[in-house]
């Protein structure tokens, strides 16, 4: 029994331990990542290439998820708002919603899921192959040259999505609404238009996604980039980014919302 | 950084000792290589040929010793010094380790884009005349993905001589290739080492090609370089050790059995199951 007790704890140590140390490297790889900027930036070329492949093959999944997300608010809403006689605040109730949390924050686990697995195994099989020795011994750094574009492919794409995800929850939103249940047009765009305020909601929206963009776009090039070198070690490495990434989402929204919003 | 005694010498390594993890792969190794030699680098699976090459590309740090390439001790070079020393080496894997992503050209123009402010027009003249040499100028707009084996090394072999080393690395560049394109890489190999003024190094199992186009073989056992030939000294020689490689005999010095306890006890010693 003492001997399980000190097995328990021990193991229970040593994960913390290990947890720890893992992100440690994760932020001195940030930090290598942020000294390689000057030089990755200078060939924008290259991010644009990945915000391409990430973030544009992206747009569909994350148009059609705003568009039903606004939907079900305006179904929901409206049931809850007639109640109490204020059908018409239905569009500031979505478009709050939208911009200030679920925007943000389902772009990025979507993200997470659609983009960051893809470039977690696209740096894993590379680093597998032998891709990524083979660059070092041309004398060309892949943090550079592969990790970098990656990552602020990620960070630049993910507010844009975001945008696009809450534009497109809006429509949702109307679409239902005022096209469905027949809720004035006029009240649900003029009342939209006066509560959203573009500091308070739009923009702490836009930085919540950029920081969004960092964290999962730093997970999924970490991940792959230190991933062993096998068939079982990439597709760990693909399912920790959704995992971590995601859990990451979630807890950082709530830090920022909680600083954001405190009254 | 002194400078080695003889101008001839390329790559000389002194008391090489690399430790991984508590294993010792490398302990007291010397080794070197004259400019313009082919060398090829036999040993059995997991004896440490490729982590040679990894000392000498300087992926890894000997734990003692030094490693000179072209005079510079590269263990004591930051990052910098060494990216300005592997411009100067070229590398072909294994599995040619293009980039995937890319096509046939513009694997090849790799290195010129990255390292070199050459302009366009340029690039393509070069990139066209490696693939020449390589006999695959014909594919240059291919995918690595549609390539054979054979072929994708020999693109990989262009991508490696762009930059024209005065060093080549190949790691186990005949493995799993056809008796064709197997003869075409030794012939490529020699080819390019005479005509462009290349050292080379080619870490092989493939005995009887590196017999056919190497100046000397060098056989890596025991935690050193256990024999330094030429192929037809090794081809008479009577050591036991360099008998067995040389002739493949199933057991010798080198045994056929893994360690282990005598097969009865592991059998029927039921008092100390290991499994």
């Amino acid at each position: 029994m003492q001997r399980l007790v000190i097995d328990v704890l021990g193991d229970l140590g040593a994960g913390a331990t290990d947890g720890l140390a893992r992100l440690g490297r994760a932020f001195l790889f940030f930090l290598r990542v942020l000294a390689a900027s000057f030089v990755v930036l200078r060939r924008f070329r290259l991010v644009t290439a990945e915000m391409a492949s990430s973030g544009v093959r992206s747009v569909l999944i994350i148009c059609v998820s705003g568009l039903f997300v606004g939907m079900v608010l305006a179904v929901q809403g409206y049931e809850v708002l007639q109640r109490f006689g204020a059908s018409e605040s239905l569009g500031v109730l979505v478009a709050l919603s939208l911009v200030r949390e679920l925007g943000p924050v389902v772009t990025a686990l979507l993200f997470a899921g659609r983009a960051g697995s893809a470039i977690a195994a696209e740096i894993g099989l590379m680093r597998a192959t032998d891709q990524i020795s083979a660059m070092e011994m041309m004398a060309v750094d892949p943090v550079s040259r592969v990790v970098g574009p990656r990552f602020f492919g990620a960070v630049f794409s993910m507010p844009l999505l975001a945008a696009m995800f809450s534009v497109m929850g809006v429509f949702g939103a109307w679409l239902i609404g005022v096209r469905l249940i027949g809720i004035d047009t006029g009240a649900f765009w003029s009342q939209m238009q006066a509560t959203v305020d573009i500091r308070h909601d739009v923009l702490n929206g836009v930085f919540k996604s950029v920081v969004f963009g960092v964290a999962t776009g730093l997970i999924a090039v970490f991940e792959g980039f230190h991933a062993a070198p096998t068939a079982r070690g990439v597709s760990s490495a693909t399912t920790r980014t959704v995992v971590i990434s995601s859990m990451a989402v979630l807890f950082l929204d709530f830090v920022m919302t909680a600083w954001m919003f405190r009254g | 950084m002194t400078s080695t005694p003889d101008p001839e010498t390329l790559i000389d390594l002194r008391g090489v000792r690399f430790q991984h993890g508590p294993r010792v792969i490398f302990d007291g190794l010397d080794l070197t290589i004259r400019r313009g030699q082919v060398i090829a680098v036999i040993g059995s699976s997991g004896v440490g040929k490729t982590t040679l090459l990894r000392l000498v590309g300087g992926q890894l740090k000997a734990s003692a010793g030094t490693v000179r390439v072209a005079g510079v001790n590269v263990g004591a070079l930051d990052r910098k010094g060494l990216f300005a020393l592997r411009r100067r080496m070229g590398m072909l894997f294994q599995q040619g380790a293009l980039f995937t992503d890319l096509s046939v050209f513009d694997n090849v123009a790799f290195p010129y884009r990255e390292n070199t402010d050459l302009p366009e027009s340029m690039i393509r003249t070069l990139v066209l005349m490696k693939l020449q040499t390589v006999g695959l100028r014909g594919a240059a707009d291919v995918m690595p993905s549609q390539l054979s084996g054979g072929m994708a090394r020999r693109v990989a072999l262009a991508r490696a001589i762009a930059l024209d080393p005065m060093l080549m690395m190949y790691d186990e560049p005949f493995t799993g290739l056809d008796p064709i394109s197997l003869g075409m890489i030794g012939r490529l190999i020699r080819r390019i080492n005479d005509a462009f003024g290349v050292t080379s190094i080619i870490v092989t199992h493939d005995l009887n090609e590196s017999l056919l186009i190497a100046d000397r073989v060098i056989l890596v056992a025991d935690r050193h370089v256990y024999a330094d030939m030429t192929p037809d000294e090794l081809r008479t020689t009577t050591d036991p050790f360099v008998r067995q490689f040389v002739d493949g005999a199933f057991d010798g010095p080198v045994p056929f059995h893994y360690p282990a306890p005598p097969l009865n006890e592991d059998l029927f010693d039921r008092a100390a199951p290991r499994h």
